[in-house]
C-alpha cells in the first residue's frame, strides 16, 4: 500500500493542488536536482550600509579592541612546538613560555582551588635596572612598605631589605599553601637575560640567585 | 501553536532546503543550543581570546557541564592551558562553576559570549553619555572582565594622561566623579561576593564525597550594595608612561618609575570587583530605539515626551516590565526639558495622538492628575521586531512581497485567493511570490479540515505568519550571518598575510627613522619598498575589512531588537 500510486504520473500528492492554487496542467518550473549555486545572483541588490561618525566610530572601536586584546595577558596562546635542535638564536627570540604559569594576577579566592597556577610576572620592557630583581608576585602579598624618596641609597637599602622579607614571608606562605597540585615556590624568572644584546651584564650583575634553581634557558651564559 | 505539515515546501519547485536551526542540542537537559550560535561563540572566543580558548569553549557549549580532568581529556589539551583558559572565562563572567558530584563543574554562557559583538557599542554609549573618561572606564572594565575601582581609575587616568599635552595630567577626581556617575546610574554594578565555606560543610563534604574535598568558593545571589561605591579615597594624578630612551641614561630614574608602579598603595578596596551591567545598557538602547521610532513615524516633539516619559521610568520600572509605571501628564509637563517649552494643551493633544495612533506606543490607564499614560514597552518592542521582519521580506524579495506580507501579519489567515483579491496582485505572481515565501519558511500553511477524514478536496489551506517563530529564525540567520562575515575577514586577512607583515615591519622601520631624524631621502626610500601595486592591494584590503567590520556592527543592531522581542514575549507567557 505504500508504495501505490508512485512512478505513476508526476505528482501523486495527498493533497488537492488545485486548493493551493496551482490549476489542471499548468507549466510549473522544472524541479532542480542539484544544490543551488554558490554566490547565486541577486534580484534585489542589498541596501548600502549605515555611514556616518556614529558607524565610523564604533568601527574604529571594534577593531581597537581586537587589537587591545590580543595584547592583553588573558590572550592565550598554544604551546610552541618542540624545536628539534636548540638553536643559539632561541636566546634572543624570546617566545611566549606557555608552561604552567600564569601572567595575570587573578582573585583567587573567587576560583576553585583546582584552577591555581603559578603567577608570572610580564616582562617590563623599560626596565634596564638589573640591580635589583622583579619582585614576585605573590597572590596575597604582604602591603609593600612605603619607598622613602629623598636619598637614593636609602631606597637601594630599603629595598634590599624588603626582598628578603617578601622572600621570607613567601617561603612562610607557601609552606602553609600545600595543596595536591604541586606548588613550589614562586620563582624569578629573569627576563632581562633575553633582551640584552650582550653576555656582559648579566653575568656582572648575577646576584646569586641564579645558582641552583634555574631554568634551561640560562645554561648558555657563563657564571663569573 | 501546531506547526502543520506543509506540503508545499517539501515539494517546492525551488528545490531549496528548508532553513531551520539544525543541530538543537539538549543533552542533559540544558538550553538549547544551536549550530549557528556555537560556531559564531567559537570563532568570537577565538579572536579575542586565542585559540585555546576556543577549544575549551566551544567543548564547554557542546556539551553542558564538565569537570576540569573531562575537559583536558576530551580536547586533548594540557591541564595547564585548561586551567589558564578556564581562568580567564571566569574572569570575564562567561563560566560559571558550580560543585557537582563528579567535581567542581564548569559551564559556560552562550548569551555572554555573544554579547562581545556588541562591546563597541557600550563603549560608544558610554562616551555619548559620560565623556572620554566614562568611555575608557568601560572600555577597561570590558576587556578586564571585571576589576577593582581604584584599578580601574588609575588606569584610566594614566591613558587619559597620555593623550593630553606634555606637563599636564589627568586627576584621579575626575574619573571617580565619571565612575561614580556610572555606578548611580547602574551601566556598573558589582561582581557577587565570595562566601567563605564553614568548616562544617568542608567535614561533610569529606564524609560521603570522594577523599579530594571538592570546595569552592560560591557566589551570593543577592546584592544588597550592588551599586553602592566603596569608601576609598583616591588621591594623585595620572602618570605618563616614560618613553624607554629616558630611562636608558638614568638608572635612578628608572628604579623611581619601577618602584611607583609596583609600590602601589592598596586601596582599601580589595575583594570589591565591578562589572559592566549589561541589562541596563539594554535597557537603554531599548529607549533610544522606540525614541527613533516615534520620532520618525510622528514628529520630534512626540519622541522629546516619548523621552521623557521613560527616562522618568529608567529606576522604577524593572528591565522586563510590559509598560512603565503610570504618570500623570502633570508630572509629564513638569519633567520636560526646557527647550520644548510647549503649552500644556498642547501636550495633552501630543498625547492623545500618541495615545491613538496604532503602533500604540503609548496607552491612556487613568484620568486621574489629567490622565495617566504608559509606554507600552512589549507593544513597542514587537511593533519594531515585525517593522524588521517586513524591511527583511522587502530587501530579499521585493515591495510587492512584501505587500502580501504585512497582509497576512493584519489578517492572520488568508486563503490562496483571497490573498490575491486584498493584495490587488494578479493570481500568477500572487502565487509565486507566496511559493517563495513559503519555501523561505517566511509564511506557513495551515490546514482546516471540513470532515475528520482530512479528505484534501474538503479542506482549507490557509497562509499565515507567526511572527514569533519567525522571528527566531531570523535571529538565527543573523547568527550565521555575521559568523560567515568574521570567516571571511579572516580569510581575507589569511591570503595577505605576507604583504600585511611586510607594510607592518616597514611602518615601524619608518616610525624608528623618524624618531632618529633620518633625511627624507632616507624615509622615501625606505617607503618605496612598498610597490605601487601592493599599495593598491593594501588599500583594497583595509576597504573590504572596514566594510565587513561595519557589517557586522550592523547586524548586531537587528540581533539586539530580534533577541529583546523574543526574550519579552518570553517573559509574559
Amino acid at each position: 500500500m505504500a508504495g501505490r500510486g508512485r512512478g505513476r504520473g508526476r505528482g501523486q500528492l495527498t493533497f488537492n493542488i488545485e486548493a493551493v492554487g496551482i490549476g489542471k496542467g499548468e507549466n510549473l518550473p522544472p524541479s532542480t536536482l542539484q544544490p543551488t549555486p554558490l554566490f547565486p545572483p541577486m534580484e534585489q541588490k542589498p541596501v548600502p550600509l549605515q555611514t556616518g561618525e556614529e558607524a565610523e566610530y564604533m568601527l574604529a572601536l571594534k577593531q581597537e579592541l581586537r587589537g587591545a586584546m590580543k595584547n592583553l595577558p588573558f590572550y592565550i596562546r598554544p604551546a610552541a612546538p618542540k624545536k628539534d635542535v636548540e638553536r643559539y638564536s632561541d636566546k634572543y627570540q624570546s617566545s611566549e613560555p606557555t608552561d604552567n604559569t600564569i601572567e595575570w594576577d587573578p582573585d583567587w579566592k573567587r576560583l576553585p582551588k583546582e584552577l591555581r597556577i603559578r603567577v608570572r610576572k610580564p616582562v617590563k620592557e623599560s626596565n634596564k635596572c638589573l640591580l635589583v630583581s622583579e619582585a614576585p608576585a605573590a597572590p596575597k602579598c604582604t602591603k609593600p612598605p612605603r619607598v622613602d624618596q629623598e636619598e637614593i641609597i636609602r631606597k637601594l637599602e630599603t629595598l634590599e631589605k624588603k626582598e628578603e622579607e617578601l622572600s621570607s614571608d613567601e617561603e612562610g606562605q607557601e609552606k602553609k599553601k600545600q595543596e595536591e597540585e604541586e606548588q613550589e615556590g614562586e620563582e624569578e624568572y629573569d627576563e632581562e637575560e633575553f633582551e640584552d644584546e650582550t653576555d656582559y651584564i648579566m653575568s656582572y650583575f648575577d646576584n646569586g640567585e641564579d645558582f641552583g634553581g634555574d631554568s634551561d634557558d640560562n645554561m648558555d651564559e657563563a657564571i663569573y | 501553536m501546531r506547526r502543520p505539515v506543509s506540503p508545499g515546501t517539501r515539494t517546492t519547485a525551488a528545490g531549496r532546503k528548508r532553513s531551520r536551526p539544525r543541530l538543537r542540542n539538549t543533552q542533559r537537559g540544558g538550553t538549547a543550543m544551536t549550530a549557528q550560535e556555537v560556531r559564531l561563540c567559537g570563532l568570537l572566543l577565538q579572536e579575542h581570546y586565542g585559540e585555546v580558548v576556543e577549544k575549551v569553549g566551544t567543548h564547554l557549549l557542546k556539551n553542558r557541564a564538565l569537570t576540569l580532568r573531562a575537559i583536558a581529556h576530551e580536547t586533548g589539551t594540557p591541564l595547564d592551558l585548561v586551567k589558564k583558559s578556564l581562568c580567564v572565562l571566569v574572569q570575564h563572567g562567561l563560566c560559571v562553576f558550580v560543585s557537582g558530584r563528579r567535581g567542581v563543574e564548569y559551564h559556560l554562557s552562550c548569551e555572554r559570549v555573544l554579547r562581545i559583538l556588541r562591546f563597541p557599542r557600550y563603549i560608544y554609549t558610554a562616551k555619548t553619555l559620560y565623556g572620554d573618561a566614562g568611555e575608557l572606564i568601560v572600555e577597561e572594565v570590558l576587556q578586564r572582565g571585571h576589576m577593582t575601582m581604584s584599578h580601574a581609575v588609575r588606569t584610566v587616568a594614566d591613558r587619559l594622561t597620555q593623550n593630553m599635552e606634555e606637563g599636564s595630567s589627568m586627576d584621579y577626581s575626575e574619573v571617580v566623579s565619571a565612575f561614580s556617575r556610572l555606578v548611580e546610574t547602574q551601566f556598573l554594578q558589582r561582581c557577587s561576593a565570595v562566601i567563605e565555606p564553614s568548616s562544617a560543610a568542608l567535614l561533610t563534604a569529606t564524609v560521603d564525597a570522594p577523599p579530594v574535598s571538592v570546595i569552592v568558593p560560591t557566589l551570593s545571589d543577592n546584592h544588597p550594595d550592588r551599586y553602592k561605591l566603596p569608601q576609598i579615597s583616591l588621591r594623585g594624578r595620572g602618570k605618563r608612561r616614560l618613553s624607554s630612551e629616558e630611562i636608558e641614561g638614568d638608572q635612578r630614574a628608572a628604579k623611581r618609575a619601577k618602584l611607583d608602579k609596583d609600590q602601589t598603595e592598596p586601596s582599601g578596596d580589595e575583594g570589591i570587583y565591578w562589572q559592566v551591567n549589561f541589562d541596563r545598557f539594554h535597557q537603554h538602547f531599548r529607549d533610544q530605539a522606540i525614541v527613533s521610532a516615534v520620532a520618525s513615524k510622528m514628529d520630534q516633539t512626540s519622541s522629546e515626551i516619548v523621552r521623557t516619559m521613560l527616562r522618568m521610568s529608567e529606576v522604577t520600572t524593572t528591565p522586563s516590565a510590559a509598560y512603565t509605571q503610570p504618570l500623570s501628564a502633570n508630572e509629564i509637563f513638569r519633567a520636560l526639558p526646557p527647550s520644548y517649552s510647549i503649552g500644556r494643551p498642547v501636550l495633552e493633544q501630543y498625547l492623545s495622538l500618541l495615545v491613538d495612533d496604532p503602533m500604540e506606543f503609548v496607552g491612556k490607564t487613568g484620568d486621574s492628575g489629567g490622565g495617566m499614560y504608559v509606554v507600552n514597552l512589549h507593544k513597542a518592542l514587537a511593533n519594531l521586531a515585525r517593522a524588521t521582519l517586513e524591511s527583511v521580506v522587502q530587501e530579499r524579495f521585493g515591495s510587492r512581497s512584501a505587500r502580501i506580507f504585512r497582509l497576512l501579519l493584519r489578517k492572520r489567515h488568508l486563503e490562496q485567493k483571497q490573498v490575491e483579491d486584498f493584495a490587488m496582485i494578479p493570481a500568477k505572481e500572487a502565487k509565486e511570490m507566496l511559493y517563495t515565501l513559503l519555501s523561505a519558511n517566511l509564511v506557513q500553511l495551515q490546514e482546516i479540515p471540513k470532515t475528520p477524514d482530512h479528505a484534501p478536496s474538503r479542506t482549507f489551506y490557509l497562509y499565515t505568519v507567526n511572527p514569533l517563530p519567525t522571528a527566531r529564525m531570523l535571529l538565527q540567520h543573523c547568527y550565521k550571518t555575521v559568523a560567515n562575515l568574521i570567516d571571511r575577514r579572516l580569510h581575507e586577512t589569511k591570503e595577505n598575510k605576507r604583504l600585511l607583515e611586510k607594510s607592518q615591519r616597514i611602518e615601524a622601520i619608518l616610525a624608528s627613522l623618524q624618531a632618529s631624524g633620518a633625511e627624507t631621502a632616507q624615509l622615501t626610500e625606505v617607503e618605496e619598498m612598498i610597490t605601487a601595486p601592493e599599495r593598491q592591494q593594501l588599500e583594497a584590503l583595509r576597504h573590504h575589512v572596514n566594510k565587513l567590520d561595519s557589517s557586522e556592527n550592523q547586524v548586531d543592531e537587528t540581533i539586539f531588537l530580534l533577541e529583546s522581542y523574543i526574550s519579552s514575549t518570553l517573559s509574559t507567557r
